[in-house]
């Protein structure tokens, strides 16, 4: 006990002013942004440039502040979200159950995988025609798109960790004569879980890709419409602010995934643990 | 009580492990296991734990057929192999997750004390050191409660002072438990050490070359004559193991104890 609490104070003292030196080094990635910023908003405010091309910050908050003050801002990310949300499930869910059985089965990795291999090659929005055919216009096609695009990342992270857990681990469970159910639950599972998260968070992140693309192809609500009404109306304070607002939301759901799924992997031995330890 | 007849094991590519192996251990008894390398000591122990199945002959335990892990039979593998996402508890505890909450926690801290390691509960895997992790493995096989307990060379990546204070620690749990231990080494002292049997190994085919009894008392003295006499004998069977049955080996090549592994 004493051995933990001394340990504790030692790496707090010796790693009291090196953080604080980081800290305020983290702040230097801000002076571009905020230099930028400023310098838009006064080239502007002169005249030398337009604003109707380069919207200064001030009236990128004005256009934000009045869809917020509308609730349109909410209607439209509630619409983008639900459909990165339904594809997510739908694209993560078929990653996690193929690449799981093709990591586990090999009959059925050598029955499915090639083709999924095949498949992968092919860039995602080369589907959006034939899915447009297939599904219509409205969110059916749009929904599916997204699917696909979390799929592979899934497929193939879940598929390389199914790969490449320790057999000794495995006869762990064997010695202690665990059931197939219980293998999984109490070895599989957690010994594929890291892997699984960051293979969940790279499909997310594809999934706002592709809600993007998708709604550009046509929707009558969404960020994505904003983007595409902002060009036809000619309003680039509109198009930024969607584009800031993909940014937000894209930043805000991977760190929920990520914070959800933490406590989950504070056992890993690795670089992301001692950055925060 | 584990008793093997005649057990061989041959590989699917026609590679001959272990052949026509008969071995006994009473309740209680310590029977360290020695030999070159490749000569099928872990073939044979993966064979009693369990983990795979004989070619022909027979593995019993107290009359029933051992074919499959059982609750009887605990191994310790030559790395701890706990699982890292299970705290140091959480991995003693694998094994008896069936039981009531309360029993468990009772054998966990129980287990605990008796390695030493009371107050590391809560840490995690990658917090311990080599022969502390080593400790909880032994701790893992142990609140299972088995009969027979296997270890195969479980000390051989650790320090001759920490492997000395793991003999401590092993004699203390076998003392109170008086499970039978089997035990694999490239260790001669440690088999000294450890044993009251100890059984010389063959290479191509895997077989039983002689068994030496130790009949020394307990704790025993590694600077004693007696102690010396019996690793004497030890080592020279390793090397008449090891000529011996392999004519086509050149002549004057004798190998010497001191490299026999
Ligand atoms: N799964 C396997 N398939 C085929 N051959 C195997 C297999 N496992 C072991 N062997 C062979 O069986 C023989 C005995 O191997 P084993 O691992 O039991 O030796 P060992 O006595 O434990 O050696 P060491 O002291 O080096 O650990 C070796 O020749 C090895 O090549
Ligand atoms: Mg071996």
């Amino acid at each position: 006990m004493s051995d933990t609490t001394l340990t504790h104070a030692r790496a707090e003292t010796a790693s009291g002013s090196p953080r604080r030196a980081f800290a305020w080094k983290g702040w230097i990635g801000l002076i571009l942004p905020v230099i930028l910023a400023i310098g838009l908003e006064w080239g502007v405010r002169a005249g030398w440039l337009e604003g109707r091309f380069t919207p200064p910050p001030s009236k990128i908050a004005g256009t934000l502040g009045e869809l917020f003050a509308s609730g349109e801002w909410f209607r439209h990310a509630l619409a983008t979200g639900w459909r990165v949300a339904i594809g997510f499930v739908f694209g993560a869910g078929a990653g996690i159950v193929l690449g799981t059985l093709s990591g586990a089965v090999p009959m059925i990795r050598r029955l499915i995988d090639p083709t999924i291999q095949a498949l992968r090659a092919v860039p995602s929005i080369a589907w959006v025609p034939l899915f447009i055919l297939w599904f219509g216009i409205f969110e059916t096609s749009k929904i599916t798109l997204i699917a696909v695009g979390v799929f592979f990342p899934v497929y193939l992270g879940v598929l390389g960790a199914v790969l490449s857990i320790d057999r000794k681990v495995i006869e762990v469970g064997r010695v202690f004569r665990l059931s197939k159910l219980e293998t999984g639950r109490r070895i599989l599972l957690p010994a594929t879980l890291p892997a699984l998260v960051t293979s969940l968070r790279a499909g997310l992140g594809l999934g706002w890709m592709f809600v993007v693309a998708a709604e550009i192809m046509g929707a009558s609500e969404g960020l994505g419409f904003l983007l595409v009404d902002g060009q036809q109306v000619g309003r680039s304070d509109l198009i930024v602010s969607a584009i800031l607002s993909f940014a937000f939301l894209g930043f805000l759901t991977d760190a929920l995934l990520a914070a959800a799924t933490r406590p989950y992997l504070r056992w890993r031995d690795d670089l992301s643990t001692a950055e925060k330890a | 009580m584990l008793k093997l007849d005649s057990v061989s094991r041959i590989f699917p590519g026609g590679q001959e492990a272990l052949r026509n192996i008969v071995l006994e251990l009473a309740q209680g008894e310590v029977v360290a296991m020695v030999g070159g390398s490749g000569c099928g000591k872990t073939t044979l122990l993966r064979l009693v734990a369990g983990l795979d199945a004989p070619s022909t002959g027979s593995i019993e335990l107290d009359g029933a057929d051992l074919h499959e892990p059982s609750a009887d039979v605990g191994i310790i593998f030559q790395e701890p192999r706990l699982l890292p996402w299970l705290s140091v508890a959480d991995n003693i505890a694998f094994g008896i997750a069936h039981l009531a909450r309360e029993e468990r926690e009772a054998r966990v801290s129980r287990a605990l004390l008796r390695i030493g390691l009371a107050g590391y509960e809560t840490r995690w895997p990658r917090e311990l050191s080599g022969g502390q992790a080593q400790r909880v493995a032994i701790a893992r096989a142990l609140v299972t409660q088995p009969k027979v307990l296997l270890l195969d060379e479980p000390f051989s990546a650790l320090d001759a002072f920490t492997r000395a204070s793991l003999h401590e620690h092993l004699l203390a749990l076998w003392e109170t438990d008086r499970v039978s231990l089997l035990i694999v080494t490239h260790d001669v002292d440690e088999a000294v050490t450890l044993a009251d049997r100890i059984v010389v190994m063959q290479p191509k085919p895997g077989r039983i070359f002689t068994e030496i009894g130790v009949d020394l008392p307990r704790p025993r003295n590694r600077r004693s004559d007696e102690f010396h006499a019996v690793s004497r004998r030890v080592l020279d069977a390793l090397d008449g193991s090891l000529t011996e049955g392999q004519s086509s080996a050149a002549p004057g090549k004798t190998e010497t104890a001191a490299f026999w592994w």
